[in-house]
């Protein structure tokens, strides 16, 4: 079994996978985690500072040992193909965790590998355990999912973690509102597979209104995707969440962000109670403890 | 009415889109090098179409995989292979459920371009799912 795309996933395989990560957590807090044999190998062909640390963290917690590889001091600056690189390490390791800038390379390379392949990010298309995690953080925090308002805010086209996230919210059965300037809007193909799939129907606004929100999800407006940039400057603005509309919003409400985030969360709001992104952050562990064991035991 | 001969042994692709007949050319891979005797109609009035492209190859029976690879420029291509001067098979061209080997993804960003992969799709209503980089294209665009 290898993890390359939460569309692959059904809603059982989600939930064992919470399971395992719950039981992760009680393993952790108790300071006795059961051990496993083997290897993981480390891929990443583009920078990542949690996905990459979490996936080495989560490995090491379980007993394994990391094998790493870095991109720029490898053969591919020989010329090496993406698939020989695969091939080679395959043979080196028990399991691999990899992020590259090409969509499909996790896919591409659980083809050629016998080890199973976890799929930390490709390019625009798939992240996989950030899906995951993001979901686990709503559970753990808010108890359910089922019924929940959900506002996801910000560039939603580029991304990636916005495309399998309204698959999982549609999973479990969210009431799921797109906030979004306009032009970097979520594909249409997108939303269009999720809502025939899951049988819901989601909202898009061109303004940011808290009042009903249960949980709000920020993604990064990037400057650069503006060619005016007087018209970048005022999205930023405007989408900016300041601790002001935060107080607008339920007293319960929870922020959430798949990080890095630059200055459309305040430093201001890191200390308010809603703020959870960092604990958001740290249940890569046992979500990513969970899917290496359930990947190892083949399960 | 124009008349093109009787092949005796070949191919015959009827009811192509119209415009569309250079392509399927180009897919079955004839050329001025090939060598096949070839027949092209352009704009052939259809009473089901308006108007149809029709292709006449001598000496070519063509694969269910390039009848496949036809279905995605004109879905109601049909395809009589030629035997002795008789249509011995006809087939009719559709979409077919999963594509591999046939068709590339047109997404630049996409692991299959860039390592030269085959392209493997799967059929979504009337567009196909890269399997690769997972996003939709019309069939056409895979050509």
């Amino acid at each position: 079994m290898d993890l390359i795309s939460f569309r692959d996933l059904d809603k059982g395989t989600v939930e064992k996978i919470f399971g395992i990560a719950e039981d992760m957590d009680h393993q952790l807090e108790r300071k006795k985690v059961e051990k496993l044999d083997g290897i993981m190998a480390t891929l990443f062909f583009e920078p990542s500072t949690r996905t990459k640390l979490s996936f080495q963290s989560s490995a090491e917690r379980l007993g394994l040992q990391v094998v790493d590889f870095l991109a720029d001091r490898s053969s591919l600056k020989k010329g090496e193909s993406f698939t020989d690189t695969i091939r080679t390490v395959d043979g080196y390791c028990d399991v691999i965790a990899m992020r590259h800038p090409a969509e499909g390379a996790a896919r591409l390379a659980a083809e050629v590998a016998d080890a199973p392949v976890l799929n930390g990010g490709d390019g625009a298309n798939q992240h996989p355990t950030q899906t995951l995690l993001d979901l686990y953080t709503i559970r753990k925090l808010k108890g359910k999912i089922a019924g929940l308002n959900i506002h996801l805010v910000g560039d939603l086209k580029h991304a990636r973690t916005m495309h399998s996230l309204v698959y999982g919210l549609g999973m479990f059965g969210a009431k799921v509102t797109m906030v979004a300037p306009k032009g970097l809007e979520l594909e249409e193909h997108i939303v269009h597979e999720a809502e025939k799939k899951f049988n819901f129907k989601m909202e898009s606004r061109d303004s940011i209104d808290l009042k009903d929100a249960d949980v709000l999800y920020v993604c990064r407006v990037q400057e650069e995707r503006f060619a005016d940039k007087y018209e970048a400057a005022k999205v930023k603005k405007e989408f900016t969440i300041s601790a002001d509309y935060i107080r607008k919003g339920k007293k319960d409400l929870v922020i959430m962000h798949p990080l890095p985030k630059l200055d459309e969360i305040p430093a201001e709001v890191d200390a308010m109670p809603q703020a959870k992104y960092f604990e958001q952050a740290r249940n890569g562990i046992p979500i990513r403890m969970a899917c290496i064991k359930m990947l190892l035991e083949g399960a | 009415m124009l008349k093109v001969d009787i092949i005796e042994h070949g191919t015959v692709v009827d009811h192509i889109q119209a415009g569309m007949g250079k392509k399927v050319l180009d897919i079955l891979g004839i050329d001025e090098k090939s060598g096949n005797r070839v027949a092209l109609v352009m704009n052939v009035p259809s009473q089901k179409m308006g108007k149809k492209d029709i292709l006449k190859v001598e000496g070519v029976l063509i694969s269910a995989e390039k009848t496949d690879a036809i279905a995605l420029i004109s879905p109601r291509a049909s395809v009589n292979l030629i035997k002795d001067g008789k249509v011995v098979e006809k087939k009719q061209a559709e979409l077919p459920e999963s594509l591999h080997g046939v068709g590339k993804c047109p997404n630049p960003n996409c692991i299959s371009m860039q390592e030269k992969a085959a392209g493997k799709f799967h059929l979504e209503g009337q567009k196909y799912r890269c399997e690769y980089c997972e996003r939709v294209f019309k069939p056409a665009e895979l050509l």
